[in-house]
């Protein structure tokens, strides 16, 4: 399928193809799941462990697949790579393009990893098949969005995430899913919708110009666009990007569809999901329109800020660990779209690698909570006390992905948001030192839930001169008294569930300590973004010589402009 | 010999690796020695170290050792290496050293915990961090030390979880620390810009190029960090609260180490303070601020531990004061004699607290003397030290930081000397109330049997009246009596590193010269000032002591020497709690429940129901008639014909 490559030479001209390669990787990683997802449909419904061993085989297929792109993956190289391109409706000029960069490689890796835990951690008692099939659907349609390299197909990707995951709420869900589903379904296809008016307008403007019908982004990105236009593409690709991510204030139907989904449910949404939409704003937004983006950075920037301060907030008093949870994602992603907008290498290779590990703490945190639940019933902070008691491993485990979640240094939240802001602050400083304030935040909000969930005296009899105010010390009002009856002791985690966590434990800790070998693969291509941004930009607004780039950047950008030369 | 320098920090490092997974396995004690035994193994090591940085000529003793690019991204590039100087290594053979005394302490301390094994996977992850963040050779890596003896200290303090004021205090370290942080991450965020890396060899290298508003934003920034680590006005409340830990953890990292880091941090950039002096003197005043109120709030503590917390608030105050005033090496200094005798104070509390059934009242105590000769001894020579007595090490330490004092101005020296005298006197009252005068306490009937956790447990025996003990108090095993000692004789002889009498025995300074040298403030005091100072010192310690006796040889209450607002360490934790705390919590639930779920969402449900309306309304249209379908396409026809036909006539 990608063969031969070289006999079409220069066509390619963007892509490193690897001409002898045979095996069409990328093609692969989208079409494996969607077949499994094919053949468990075929499977009998009694055949249980049929349909589990068909569905986990097939993820952990895609994770193998995965696993062989990074080792073949060129490090030191900025474009697209391992392509796979078929002419489909060729007239209309939408082709099978796939490919992979240093922006999408640990995207497909972390999707990789993630799909395989969430279908392990979330084994639904009821129906397995119908659940197995929705989730191999959403991980063939996740991979996709991930890879394509042509707009449509990008769309129809997007787009198509949405039924499994409504499915997949609507069907597993706890007891307000009917109204969580639809509201997401609703909110990010309406939001979709100027996208798609978006993507038909460039491609119009586009032809226009070149005579040429085409879908590729590549092509796309040298469509000359008067300023109005840029701005209004801009947005209307962002409305759907900023929905899906979600970017305050785009944000409310995420904390119902999170608390509301199933264990795999919410580790797929806040883990793969989310960067759909962060992924997209890096994708297209920074690739096709850097004037608009350039223009309303700071507009996006401040969205962002006030999403990490204002989830934090709202974090802080959430009752419920998953709205919790959910919450403090907003406020995680709003320091992605920090990374992004503030244009420089450095934030933006932190936007990329910060995508995978929200990915990857939030997914453990969601299946941590969902063990809790298992046990106890309950996602309500008020109910749960003392359980670092009887489940000190569990605690342990928790412990450590929380302060991943904070962002300590040492494990993987920190290298992403160091980076994120050590670059924000050379291009837009006082929304950096804002959001620096997040760190703070996110240190109050998830002690405060560990505190009240696992310390203290685990018996219900003696809560009275318990809790305080997620931030003092002083004597405030005391929880309401557990359920009483739950006589019998919480129970440790199990070998299974913690061969379960283990990957993702493995990876935050290793992210934290050595992302080096991630962040080498991320940086050219994102440096080729900053240069694409930064020379439209220039051509476009004169006048960027604001306040905040200081001399230094343009020193050291001249430098990396002749690096890149070499 | 230098090249072993990267052991240093990968023995507790493994040490924690171990007892993570196997120390229930190993259980009690044996995890504690396995424990110890790496902290020591690791003070070996840094003394090999030492030695060999030592026989290299005095501009060579610089070493960095790189071990792999940590993290990076285009202009950023951050290497995980340490620095060997001579700065670094006194920091880490006194961290060793200490950590290896504090280790032995608490195999007798927590003999009874169930949670021994974690307490000392905990105590050996603590060491891994304090030793990063002074060797690394860059912010960031230091950055990771700090934040890692944060978390440690976090665990710790909350380590008896169960217990709602240790869980709290725990939370409240973390946040506080949080705050500062913030600061540091800015600081480093504008290091970055104006100097393109994070090194400090290579920062301090182009602190030339970097103009001074910047500098003094850094240096402030950076201060910041330090004021949160190192418990200075505004943000020491959580030191007091943190006692709420086992007390080996409020001796190692609630004394000695961890709350030194931000000294340590302010001596590691000198270089930079140097250059902006401004910033140098708002630390100083902060510092002597600190000072003051810290000595004033341990003058009314009834706690054994409290008094000790805030004279370690105090103390820090002192080191900023030295450091501000340019006195970096008074700061090492003094941050050395402190390690010595502050973890002296806390150990020997701890015996009597064990002593006395976990009573941590020192109203309840008295006349301990007698029984536990060797806590008193020590603590008695703690007492000394940091009262600064001559010749004990304080006298040597704090003399040298008031010097400096009086070089920027003499207004600095008498906030400093007041504190010296309230220093003098509150551990007097201390060592008077729980050693001297009668016993307040009395044994239990001896039919109780005596064993057992934590927890006040004979606290409430007689109605109102002190407790009942369950035995009688005696000095601790050996695994505790032996760090006492040790202790207690560098108490005594810890001075004597940095004697003021002749340049030759300057030792500390001409040793720390390579590092702090360029930007020291070089007095010029005559031999008969130097003795004026001495006495003036002298004077004031033994005012300090004799004032203590008087007031509190026989006497146990003295409400007019423990105002209220002393005792509330001049309100500062109620204030923040109330403005802080408070309001931000109210502000939350504002937020989340009428911002976010009103207004917000309440757009997104509002453009629900008004696309129900519509429909509501639209579908009356839909009535099923046919008779209304069939006008309907009338009027659409004749429209579609109006339309053509007016195109055409055009």
């Amino acid at each position: 399928m990608t063969l031969n490559v070289s006999a079409y030479g220069p066509i390619v001209s963007t892509g490193l193809d690897s001409g002898q390669r045979a095996f069409p990787y990328l093609t692969a990683l989208v079409l494996v799941p969607a077949g499994a997802a094919l053949l468990v449909l075929l499977l009998p419904r009694a055949r249980v462990a049929v349909v589990r061993a068909v569905g986990f085989a097939a993820c952990t297929g895609v994770l193998g697949i995965a696993a062989a792109v990074l080792d073949e993956f060129r490090s030191g190289y900025g474009g697209y790579q391992m392509m796979s391109e078929h002419p489909w409706v060729g007239a209309f000029g939408f082709s099978w393009t796939l490919g992979v960069d240093g922006i999408s490689l640990f995207l497909v890796l972390m999707t990789a990893v993630l799909f395989p835990v969430a279908l392990a951690s979330g084994m639904q008692r009821r129906d397995p098949k119908s659940f197995t099939f929705w989730v191999l659907l959403l991980e063939s349609a996740c991979l996709g969005s991930f890879l394509s390299v042509d707009l449509l197909l990008f769309f129809l990707f997007f787009e198509a995430t949405l039924v499994p995951v409504y499915m997949l709420v609507a069907g597993w869900g706890h007891e307000r899913r009917g109204y969580a589903a639809a509201k997401f379904f609703v909110y990010t296809f309406a939001a979709s919708a100027f996208m798609l008016v978006g993507i038909l307008a460039l491609v119009f403007i586009h032809q226009s110009q070149t005579g040429v019908t085409t879908f590729d982004i590549r092509q796309l990105a040298n469509t000359r666009l008067s300023g109005p236009a840029n701005v209004l593409l801009f947005c209307a690709f962002t409305a759907a990007l900023a929905v899906k991510a979600p970017v305050f204030p785009f944000h409310t139907w995420s904390p119902d569809a999170y608390s509301e989904a199933p264990a795999a449910g919410s580790v797929l949404l806040a883990g793969v999901m989310a960067k759909l939409g962060t992924y997209g704003i890096i994708r297209f937004d920074l690739g096709l329109f850097p004037h608009a983006v350039v223009e309303l950075a700071p507009v996006l920037l401040t969205l962002g800020v006030i999403g990490i301060i204002y989830g934090g907030i709202v974090a802080a008093v959430q009752k419920d660990l998953k709205r919790l949870v959910a919450f403090s994602s907003l406020a995680h992603i709003g320091f992605i779209v920090v990374g992004l907008f503030a244009l420089t290498g450095e934030s933006l290779s932190g936007a990329v690698i910060q995508m995978v590990n929200h990915g990857l703490y939030t997914a453990a945190l969601f299946i941590l909570i969902a063990m809790i639940y298992e046990r106890l019933g309950t996602f309500q902070l008020p109910k749960l006390r003392g359980l670092q008691h009887s489940a000190p491993v569990m605690a342990g485990v928790f412990t450590l992905v929380m302060l991943a979640s904070i962002g300590v240094p040492g494990l993987n939240g920190f290298v992403g948001e160091f980076l994120i802001l050590s670059g924000a602050f050379l291009t837009h400083r006082w929304w950096a030192v804002v959001a620096t304030g997040g760190v703070v935040v996110a240190a109050v909000y998830l002690l405060w839930a560990y505190q009240q969930a696992f310390h203290g005296r685990p018996l219900p009899a003696a809560v009275s001169g318990g809790s305080d105010g997620p931030i003092g010390t002083g004597s405030a009002d005391p929880g309401p008294p557990t359920g009483g009856a739950k006589a019998a002791p919480f129970r440790e985690m199990t070998w299974r569930e913690g061969l379960v966590l283990a990957p993702l434990v493995v990876l935050i800790v290793l992210l934290g300590v050595y992302p080096r070998p991630v962040l080498e693969r991320i940086t050219p291509t994102v440096n080729q973004l900053v240069l694409h941004a930064e020379s439209a930009a220039h051509a476009r607004i004169p006048a960027l010589g604001r306040p905040g780039l200081t001399s230094y950047l343009h020193v050291a950008g001249a430098a990396r402009t002749q690096g890149a030369e070499r | 010999m230098i090249h072993a320098a990267f052991l240093i920090p990968l023995l507790p490092l493994a040490g924690f690796a171990i007892l993570a997974p196997f120390g229930r396995r190993l259980g009690n004690p044996l995890a504690g020695w396995v424990a110890t035994a790496l902290v020591a193994a690791s003070f070996v090591v840094t003394v090999i170290v030492f030695v060999g940085l030592f026989q290299q000529a005095p501009a060579h003793r610089e070493l960095t050792q790189s071990w792999f690019t940590w993290l990076g991204a285009d202009r950023l590039s951050v290497d995980a290496g340490i620095l060997v100087d001579p700065l670094s290594m006194t920091m880490a053979a006194f961290v060793t050293g200490v950590s290896s005394l504090i280790h032995l302490y608490s195999i007798g301390y927590m003999e009874h915990d169930e949670q021994f094994p974690k307490f000392f996977t905990y105590l050996n992850l603590f060491v891994f961090a304090m030793l990063m963040l002074v060797l690394a050779d860059n912010f960031l890596l230091s950055f990771l030390g700090w934040e890692g003896v944060g978390v440690c200290s976090y665990f710790l303090i909350a380590f008896w979880f169960d217990r709602d004021e240790a869980a709290s205090a725990g939370k409240k370290a973390m946040i506080f620390n949080r705050i500062g942080d913030a600061g540091f991450l800015i600081g480093m965020f504008l290091i970055f810009e104006r100097t393109g890396s994070l090194q400090y060899t290579t920062v301090f290298a182009r602190l030339g190029h970097v103009g001074t508003p910047s500098l003094v934003a850094i240096a402030l920034l950076l201060f910041l960090g330090a004021v949160g680590k190192s418990a200075q006005i505004p943000l020491f409340p959580w030191l007091a609260d943190a006692m709420a830990g086992p007390t080996p953890v409020s001796a190692l990292i609630h004394a000695a180490t961890m709350v030194t880091a931000g000294v340590y941090l302010m001596c590691r950039i000198n270089p930079l303070l140097h250059l902006a002096p401004d910033a140098a003197h708002v630390i100083a005043w902060f510092g002597a601020a600190t000072a003051f109120v810290g000595a004033s709030a341990a003058c009314a503590q009834n706690d054994i531990k409290k008094v000790l917390a805030y004279s370690t608030v105090s103390q820090l105050g002192y080191m900023f004061l030295a450091a501000g005033s340019g006195a970096y090496v008074a700061a090492i200094f003094l941050m050395l004699t402190h390690a010595f005798y502050k973890a002296l104070l806390f150990l020997a509390a701890g015996s009597v607290i064990h002593a006395m059934d976990e009573d941590q009242d020192i109203k309840h105590m008295g006349g301990l003397a007698r029984l536990m000769p060797v806590t008193s001894l020590t603590f008695l020579v703690a007492w000394f030290a940091i009262g600064g007595v001559p010749p004990f090490a304080g006298f040597w330490s704090k003399g040298d930081v008031l010097e400096n004092a009086w070089a920027v101005t003499p207004a600095l020296w008498v906030v400093g000397a007041a504190s010296a005298v309230l220093t003098a006197y509150y551990i007097g009252r201390e060592f008077f109330l729980v050693f001297l005068g009668e016993r307040r306490w009395s044994e239990a009937r001896p039919s109780g049997d005596g064993h057992g956790g934590h927890g006040p447990v004979a606290a409430q025996a007689v109605a109102g009246g002190p407790p009942a003990l369950r035995r009688r108090p005696q000095d601790p095993s050996w695994h505790m009596s032996a760090p006492l000692v040790v202790l207690a004789v560098l108490s005594v002889f810890g001075g004597f590193i940095n004697l003021p009498f002749h340049p030759s025995f300057v030792f500390l300074e001409r040793w720390l010269d390579p590092v702090v040298g360029p930007a020291l403030r070089r007095l010029h005091y005559s031999v008969g000032q130097e003795w004026l100072f001495g006495v003036v010192d002298g004077v004031i310690a033994l005012t300090g002591v004799a004032v203590a006796a008087s007031l509190w040889r026989r006497a146990v209450d003295r409400p007019a020497f423990e105002p209220r607002f002393l005792s509330a360490a001049w309100f500062l934790d109620l204030a923040e709690d109330r403005i802080v705390a408070r309001t931000g919590t109210a502000l939350a639930t504002f937020t989340a429940s009428v911002i976010e779920s009103r207004i917000v969402d309440g757009a997104v449900n509002g453009v629900a129901s008004l696309v129900r309306l519509f429909a509501d309304w639209a579908r009356r249209a839909q009535n099923g008639y046919v008779r209304g379908y069939a006008l309907g396409i009338a009027g659409g026809v004749v429209a579609v014909v109006a339309y053509l036909l007016v195109r055409v006539v055009q």
